[in-house]
This record gives structure tokens, sequence and C-alpha cells, in this order.
């Protein structure tokens, strides 16, 4: 007979254990995955995690790995914040959307004027971007008690319209024969978020994502902000008797998170995308959801998390031209990742004993 | 512009149809939450549905034999979320997140030889000359079989919830899962069954779209109406024939907006095709402020040792 019991304390273990289990059972699943698209299972893993790191064109794609973690880290940063808290932010990917919008229009409205104050104006065209488009959720959560899961999803489809209709007439290209999508940011040099050091994949959206990270690090371990958001997560009644306000709690982490998820979209649209597409956005706002909980919401754990993740995106794309593994087939893999995670935690909270109950 | 195209008889024929796939996963999710479970993973389960329906219709040559394989294919993706929330306890929230992140990719997956392809047709059902009376015959008795099965589960479960022992039970274990645990009954198990049945309604809702909406196969293409559904179970105050009424009403603007869109009104594609995602946020505000019909252990974790 097998059966739960509840720990008198979460087990710090398990709590360090789980995602590398998580991660170790995914390499175990995924490889199934592969074997029945009929991939060699040990060389698909390999391709997806050695060679980008360590293979033969490593200096090519070790750049990559900051490019596509950083927004990841960026958005994953502030969610956590909201996550700890019970405030469900599902809509990153729209602030994304909306922040890229906000900064390349403030970028695009000044072309070709060259200036050193463009750039700065966009970023905070892009943050602002970003957190007035989770305003919309915070403000009728506080206001009428809506749910903000619900609300900040569906800003995500509205956002995807809202980005077609500007890359198709507001934003479009003068000069680029009718097609859709504006002009290329990468050949406008006072609005490009060109690489800091040339080859590195060092870009600005690197250094705001761990200004981001030491951010929540000194919030959440020393300041009186951070602990109204773990004591609101872990016992919302004591919060409240500890003076905490919900609703400047709900402003500041929907704010927070909607900013940072901004900024990663400014910082991509003016560097590694380079314009306003229709789909210059990836997914990054979702999958960034499974970087703050596969980070165990903690600030140095997203980092290694949102690495990881990027890892997978560009050894997805590898493993794609390569082996021809299928593009979908590293998103089932993410989602794998998330579903061991979530069942290996069990293990943080209960342990497993064997044996009749005894009765009290 | 040319409004005169648009039909009123037409629009309200077609409006059934919009509805139905948002009615079917609505109703199931609203049986999940009765039981006291929050399933946010409706959208991949109906985006599987849409895919294993398809494939199964395509292989087959029977959009039946499709819509059966939906519903295995959505209760059994459900049965994922049963295993993470039921038995390894897991947050809700963030496991029925990853239930749709999950279900977006594996749909996208098993959908790559499907792309381009037309399903079999799904002939309508035969009501003779009841389908030739003027304006009731087209909108009423001119429809597929499962738009008519959408409506009679909505009855099938306000019956149930409301007149038999096992809704009641059910009912039970959502609004205090102690006392239902102390009273003898297997919450957990009760549950899964709910959680499943949910995840069956919600791949029947993606493979109508696949297979009779729309009729096709494209990735994500249930676009949000998992998340609607969503909605609109709190829309309905958790009452089946609520669900029904918001479900017309919400088929009723995706319709008028295409037929909008048809028309050529002058206002632009892009803010016609958000106007449902707008209106939904919109009536959630209206009506959140009563959430006194909410299930008490709804999205709350049971373990029987507190």
């Amino acid at each position: 007979m097998m059966r739960l019991e509840k720990r008198p304390q979460p087990s710090r273990f398990f709590a360090y254990a789980t995602p590398v289990l998580a991660v170790l059972a995914t390499f175990v699943f995924g490889g199934l995955l592969f074997a029945t698209l009929g991939k060699d299972p040990v060389q698909s893993i390999l391709t997806i995690f050695w060679e980008p790191i360590f293979g033969e064109f490593a200096y090519f794609y070790r750049p990559q790995l900051l490019i596509k973690g950083a927004p990841l880290v960026l958005i994953a940063i502030g969610l956590s914040l909201g996550f700890k808290a019970g405030i469900w932010n599902i809509g990153a990917e729209g602030q994304y959307i909306i922040g890229a919008l906000f900064g390349a229009g403030v970028g695009l409205a000044f072309y070709p004027v060259e200036s050193f104050l463009i750039f700065p104006a966009m970023v905070l065209a892009g943050a602002f971007g970003g957190w007035i488009w989770a305003m919309i959720p915070a403000l009728l959560k506080v206001r009428f008690g809506t749910n903000e899961i619900l609300v900040s999803l569906m800003l995500v489809y509205v956002a995807e319209q809202f980005l077609a209709s500007m890359s198709l007439g507001l934003l479009k290209n003068p000069e680029g024969f009718g097609f859709p999508g504006s002009r290329n940011l990468q050949q406008y040099a006072s609005a490009h978020n060109a690489e800091i050091i040339t080859g590195s994949g060092m870009h600005w959206g690197v250094v705001a994502a761990l200004i981001a990270v030491i951010f929540a690090y000194v919030l959440l371990t020393r300041h009186r902000l951070g602990f109204a958001v773990r004591v609101t997560g872990e016992a919302p009644r004591a919060a409240r008797f500890a003076g905490v306000n919900p609703s400047r709690l709900i402003l500041f982490c929907l704010g927070t998170s909607g900013m940072l998820a901004g900024l990663a979209g400014l910082f991509e649209v003016a560097g590694p995308a380079g314009q306003v597409s229709i789909d210059f956005n990836v997914g990054y706002g979702f999958t960034a959801i499974i970087v703050a909980f596969l980070g165990r919401l903690h600030p140095i754990g997203i980092v290694l998390a949102g690495l990881l993740m990027a890892l997978t995106y560009i050894g997805g794309d590898i493993a794609q031209s390569q082996l021809g593994l299928p593009a979908a087939a590293i998103q089932v893999f993410q989602g794998m990742l998330l579903f061991f995670l979530l069942a290996l935690d069990l293990f943080t909270n209960y342990r497993l004993r064997f044996g009749r109950a005894e009765t009290a | 512009m040319d409004l005169s195209v648009i039909n009123p008889i037409l629009l309200t024929a077609a409006l059934m149809s919009a509805a139905t796939p948002i009615l079917l996963a609505a109703t199931g999710e609203l049986v999940v939450e009765r039981a006291g479970v929050l399933n946010l993973g409706v959208e991949g389960m109906m985006i599987l549905g849409a895919i294993c329906g398809f494939a199964i219709a395509v292989e087959t040559g029977s959009p039946l034999t499709g819509f059966l394989a939906a519903a295995v294919g959505g209760a059994v993706l459900s049965l994922l979320f049963a295993l993470l929330t039921q038995v390894a306890l897991a947050n809700q929230v963030a496991s029925g997140l990853a239930l749709t992140l999950f279900g977006l990719g594996l749909s996208a997956l098993l959908g790559q030889g499907y792309v381009g392809i037309k399903p079999p047709r799904m002939p309508d059902v035969n009501f003779g000359f009841l389908a030739d009376i003027p304006i009731i015959g087209p909108i009423l008795f001119s429809h597929d079989p499962v738009l008519y099965l959408g409506v009679l589960l909505v009855a099938a479960v306000w019956a149930t919830l409301k007149f038999t022992r096992i809704g009641l039970i059910l009912r039970a274990v959502g609004e205090n899962h102690d006392a239902a645990h102390a009273l003898g009954y297997k919450v957990v198990r009760i549950r899964t069954l709910a959680i499943m049945f949910g995840g069956a309604c919600a791949g029947m809702g993606g493979a109508y779209i696949s297979l009779i909406r729309v009729p096709q196969w494209t990735e994500g293409m249930t676009a949000g109406v998992g998340w609607i559904a969503l909605a609109l179970v709190v829309f309905a105050s958790w009452k089946p024939w609520r669900v029904l009424l918001g479900a017309y009403l919400f088929g009723g603007i995706t319709q008028l907006q295409l037929n909008l869109q048809g028309a050529g009104v002058a206002i632009p594609v892009e803010y016609l095709a958000m106007s449902p995602y707008i209106i939904t946020i919109v009536v959630l505000v209206i009506l959140s402020a009563d959430k006194s019909a909410a299930p008490g252990s709804l999205g709350r974790t049971f373990h029987a040792s507190h």
C-alpha cells in the first residue's frame, strides 16, 4: 500500500532536485518521442543540447544563446513576481507585441533623423507600451474583480490583430514596394539595438535582463515589497494582517511584468527581428511561462532555465535542418518539460510512504 | 459598403453553427468546474480534438468516427491534467497552462501531413418537410447532427445536475470536497471522471471547427475559442442554459463580424476580427461583480490528509 504524507516542511533537496529530474525525464520521454518519429533519439538529444555549445559551429551558436535567452529571462522575471503572489499574467505575449509596437513606432516616427536620444526614447516607449497593456487586466481586476488570466489572454489575440493592422497599415515601409512590414530598424543606426561587442550576442536586451535579475533578487530577499509578494502567495490571510494592500500588489506585479515584457519586445524588434511584421513574435511570451516555473520562480533559477530553453530553440533549429526533426516536436518537448516539473514537484511537499496508515 | 448582402435568416442559421464549438467546450468545462476543478487547458484539448477528429475522419472517410476520435483524444489529454492535479496535487492554473502549451505542440506535430486536405463532409440531418418551412426551416432544421447534439448535451447536463443523484454528488464534491470526502464519496475519482468528460466535450468542440466550420486543418486554428469557452462559464454563472445563451451571443458576434468583413464595411478587417475578444472582456467585467455562484472548492487542491 502506497500513500502520500504531507511533509511538515517543504523538502529543500527536492526543491532543487525537481528541475534537474524533470529535465532528465524529458530527455527520456523526448527521446522516445523522437524515436517514434523515426529519428535516432541519442543523436537528436545531442544535436539539440550539445551541438550549440560544444559542437563544430559552436562559435556561431553561442551568441544565439544570449539573443534567444534574454527575452525569455526578461519576461519570466516579471511573470515570476506575479506567480509568486498568485497573480497570473498569462498575456505576456500581448504585452511583448504592444511594447515592440510602441518602441518601434517612436523610432520610426523620427526616421531619418539621427540622434543618440532616439534609442533611449524607444526603450521608454517600449516599457510604457507593455506596462499600459498589462494595466488593462490589472485595473479591471482591482476595480471589478475580473479574472486577470482570461483578460490578459484575450488581449494577446487583440494585440496580434493590432500588430497585423500596424504592419499592413500605419507602420508599413513606404519604400517597401507594397510588402507588409515596417522599415528595417537594423539599417537605421539611431534606432538599432546593435550588439555592444560585435559577435558576442550581447545587445542591450541582455543588459536589461541582467539588471532585471539583480533587481528581482534584491526585491525578493531584501525589500518589503518582495516580502509582500511572498507572503501573499503563501498565506493571503496573513498578508492582510501584515498590512499588505492587495490592490497595489496587483498593480505592481502586473505592471512590472508588462513593462519587462514590453522591453523584451522592443529589444527584439529593434535588434534580432529588425522590423515590425505580422509574425515577428515567436511565442516567447508563452515559453517564458515554462521558464518561470522551471526556474522555480527564483531569479537565478530563471537565468538557468532561460538559457536551457534558449538552447532548445537553437538546438531545435539545428535538428530541424540536419535531422529533419519537425519544429512542432520541439514545442512538444518544451510542454513535456513543464508537465514533468509540475508532477515531480509533488515530492517537495509530500513524501511517499509504504505500508498501511496507522489510525490516529 | 452593402449591408443588404447580409441575410438575417442565413446569419441566424450560421450563428448556431459558429456557437457550437464554444457551446460544446463550455458545457464540458462547466461540469468540470461544478466538480470543483479549474481546467485552463480547454484550448489545448480543443486543438488536439480538432486534429484527432480531422485525421481520423480523413483516414476512415467517416466524420462521425472523427468526432468519436476527437472525444477520445480530448479525454486522453485531459487525463494528463487529472494525473497532475488529482494524483500529483499540482497547481491547477499551472497544470492547465501546461496542458494548453503541450496540446498546441502535439496537435501541430500530428497535423503535419494533413495541411491542405479537405475532410469528408458531414451530411445535415434530414427533417423532411420541416426544412421547407419558411424562416424556421433554414434556421432550425438544416444543420448537421453535432449541432443538435450540443443543444441536447446542455439539456442533459442541466437535468443531470439538477435532478439526479450523480449530479448532487458532483455538486457536493465541488462545493466542499472535505465534507464530500467525510460522507464517503471518492473525491478524486469523481473529479477525474468530470475532467475526462470535459476533455471529451472540448475535443468534439475542436473537431467541429476543423470538420464542419472551416473545414480544414491549420496549426493553432482554434485561435482562442477554448479561452472564450472558459470565460463563458463565468459569464453563465455556472448554469447550463446560460451557457447556451452565452454561446449563441458569442456565435452571433463572430458570425456578424465575419459577415461585416464580407460586406466591406469601412472598419479594417483586423479591428472586426478582434471584436469577439474585446466583447469577452467587456462581458467579464460586467458579470464579474457576482461571484456567489462559483463552486466553493473551485481551484483548490484536495488531499485526504488535511
